[in-house]
């Protein structure tokens, strides 16, 4: 069982190595990245290339690790016992199945993508230590111990908004995406739009570098956003040359708000914008 | 196997493990990085470090402890690169770019001489403009601007052997002591947080809840609890103006991630030395002031201080009366730093100059001795120190 990258993503060799080492050793692979590179998008591409089911756990800052594994229903327990409803008596009635548990139980080993685990609380993922590394827990209600048949592939995505404890960085396998430079991106770019005008994607590849570089930007364009920039731009019918002209006046690039998403970036742009205008109006002695 | 690398890295500052090293072995055992080079660099790039700031370190340790590896593939390399230099440079030069390699004596002579240099050179090189390298002007190497130049490593990620990936140690700027953004200094400020109940009562408190329900012999007997919230409190001050425009954007940014983040924050400025009197703005600093007694008096010695300044000026602006440049003071800048001290005895100073200049100035020394050494840079590992220092 390999992950070799799909028809609709572009895999790195780095990403490759990262992947098939968590596949084969059944440990967690931790993702890390700038926004907007694909991190989450990489689960659902594994889970469709090794043709596995995809179990997606969406951390929130109120999520409990113990919402991840079961909760006990006391207040419906309590109301039914209030209406003398005989469910009552049996206690595994109210014990609702978590996401890790809904992993553990399903049959071939799904993937389960715990989605942004820096936005929950900073105990969040000690918590969940023994449960990932074993691949089992033990239910309190019922005193029953609930154990993975198969290990499930596990993924988990962070924004770098927490620093992660270090026992936890010890069980998991960590790849970092870094931004990916002009010959990964025009693949990206033609796997996602086929057939698309090499032109267009050349010259829209150059503005959306360059505005990268420009320094000071608060929120720098990301792969989605090209994307979404490039489909603007056929959906308009733009041509390269329309890109290609660097008349200063229009150093704002067209469907600007695609790219910049930040009022205080698109200032920038337009300072520049009349800086290199007035440059040209005096032309150095 | 590797037990010397693993040495190597612990002492590089990078964070490995023996539960880690172990793993690394599983994965060669299991035959994850089948025996390429790369592939086991990827491989042990994923299974030692976990942190993006260590990425640069780790790639600099791989680069010296496996020097012997890439020399065999570097000896390759001089073997082959007539003609694969021939077919990459015919590949990518355009008709008028060979007349240009004419001026220097043609092409052979071009191959000639680059395969001397190959030889020559003893290590990677970067910038100048003989050695073959990186961003240079030689005509040999990638990246360079030299219209004769021969291009390595830059065509196709499949020839990059002549650029090892380590070797370009692409994560660089990850390192920590990369200036601030906001949303690395709030990472740094979350640190600070500490959650208390407190307030109105509006949550079900649901444990509590079914313990007296139960006492109450299965009547329902609902209890309620305040919500979670960070209590944390913090009072900012900021040097102001004269040397510290330089660093005006970096307090800019730690001052807006305070504010998201704190909901008790209070600020002030005052300039170069706390004296008798601070401002909350700055455009009204002469006729708007506050007296600093009356903030020691306002808030309660709970809050957690932060000063943020380079405490770059005279000495005798700290230790003499009347030693301000802007006004006569009365009481000496030492007096009222030790007394804002010996109210917050949570208090730290942040230097936006790099810690490296600290020694060569005087009064940063005294100030330092003053907060009793609980001065920090304001990098990201300065104000991580900071703040678990602020919750000691």
């Amino acid at each position: 069982m390999k992950f070799t990258g799909t028809e609709s993503y572009v895999a790195t060799d780095d990403l490759k190595v990262a992947v098939n080492a968590a596949i084969t050793l059944q440990r967690p692979l931790l993702i890390k990245g700038e926004p907007g590179t694909g991190k989450t998008v990489l689960a659902q591409e594994v889970a469709s290339a090794l043709g596995r089911d995809l179990i997606q756990w969406h951390i929130k800052s109120t999520t409990k690790a113990q919402q991840g594994l079961y909760e006990y229903d006391a207040v419906s327990r309590l109301r039914d016992s209030q209406l003398g409803d005989d469910r009552v008596h049996d206690i595994s009635n109210y014990i609702v199945k978590g996401k890790l548990w809904e992993a553990f139980s399903a049959a071939p080993a799904p993937i389960l993508l715990i989605d942004e685990i820096d936005k929950a609380d900073i105990e969040f993922p000690n918590d969940l230590l023994q449960e990932l590394d074993r691949m089992e827990f033990y239910v309190y209600e019922t005193r029953e111990t609930v154990k993975a048949a198969e290990r499930p592939i596990v993924m988990i995505t962070s924004n770098n908004e927490k620093e992660l404890p270090d026992a936890f960085l010890r069980r998991c396998f960590f790849h970092y995406i870094k931004f990916p430079d002009p010959d990964t991106m025009r693949q990206i770019v033609e796997v996602h739009y086929p057939g698309i005008q090499h032109d267009l994607v050349r010259e829209a590849l150059t503005i959306f570098y360059d505005i990268r570089e420009v320094p000071g930007l608060k929120k720098k364009p990301s792969t989605s956003e090209l994307l979404d920039w490039l489909k603007l731009l056929m959906s308009e019918s733009l041509t390269p040359e329309m890109l290609r002209e660097r008349d200063p006046k229009k150093l704002i690039p067209p469907m600007h708000g695609a790219l910049l998403k930040n009022e205080q970036d698109v200032h920038l742009f337009e300072r520049l914008a009349f800086l290199a205008r007035r440059q040209e109006r005096q032309p150095p002695q | 196997m590797f037990i010397n690398f693993f040495y190597e890295l612990k002492n590089a500052k990078v964070p490995v493990t023996l539960k880690e090293y172990l793993t690394l072995l599983e994965a060669m055992k299991a035959g994850v990085a089948s025996y390429s080079v790369d592939d086991f660099y990827y491989l042990s790039r994923a299974t030692l470090v976990k942190d993006e700031r260590n990425l640069d370190k780790f790639d600099k340790v791989f680069g010296t402890v496996f020097k012997g590896l890439e020399s065999v593939a570097d000896g390759e390399a001089i073997e082959i690169p007539e003609e694969w230099l021939r077919k990459l440079a015919e590949k990518t030069l355009t008709e008028e770019e060979k007349a240009l390699i004419e001026s220097l004596g043609g092409f052979d002579k071009l191959m000639e001489t680059l395969q001397k240099r190959l030889e020559e050179q003893k290590g990677r090189h970067q910038g100048g403009n003989k050695w073959i390298g990186t961003a240079g002007t030689s005509p040999f190497g990638a990246h360079g601007y030299n219209p004769e130049g021969v291009r390595i490593g830059q065509d196709k990620s499949r020839h990059r052997r002549a650029v090892k990936v380590w070797d370009k140690r692409e994560f660089q700027n990850l390192d920590d002591s990369l200036e601030l953004g906001t949303r690395n200094i709030k990472v740094a400020l979350r640190r600070l947080r500490k959650f208390a109940r407190e307030g109105a009562e509006v949550e079900l408190d649901m444990p509590d809840t079914i313990r007296s329900t139960a006492n109450n012999a299965g009547w329902l007997d609902l209890k309620m609890r305040p919500e979670r919230r960070n209590k944390v409190k913090v009072l900012i001050f900021f040097d102001i103006g004269g040397s510290m425009d330089s660093y005006i954007r970096l307090c800019e940014e730690l001052f807006s991630a305070a504010r998201s983040e704190f909901k008790h924050l209070e600020y002030f400025y005052f300039h170069n030395c706390l004296y008798e009197k601070v401002w909350k703005d700055n455009k009204r600093r002469m006729t708007d002031t506050m007296p600093t007694w009356d903030v020691l008096h306002t808030y309660p010695h709970d809050y957690k201080v932060i000063f943020v300044g380079d405490a770059s000026m005279s000495p005798y602006e700290i230790t003499y009366p009347g030693g301000s440049v802007e006004h006569w003071n009365e009481e000496s800048g030492e007096t009222w730093m030790r007394r804002t001290l010996d109210i917050y005895p949570h208090a730290v100073w942040l230097n936006p100059t790099p810690e490296r200049h600290w020694g060569h100035t005087s009064s940063i020394g005294v100030m330092r001795q003053l907060m009793e050494g609980r001065m920090f840079p304001l990098t990201l590992s300065g104000l991580d120190a900071a703040a678990r220092e602020l919750n000691r």
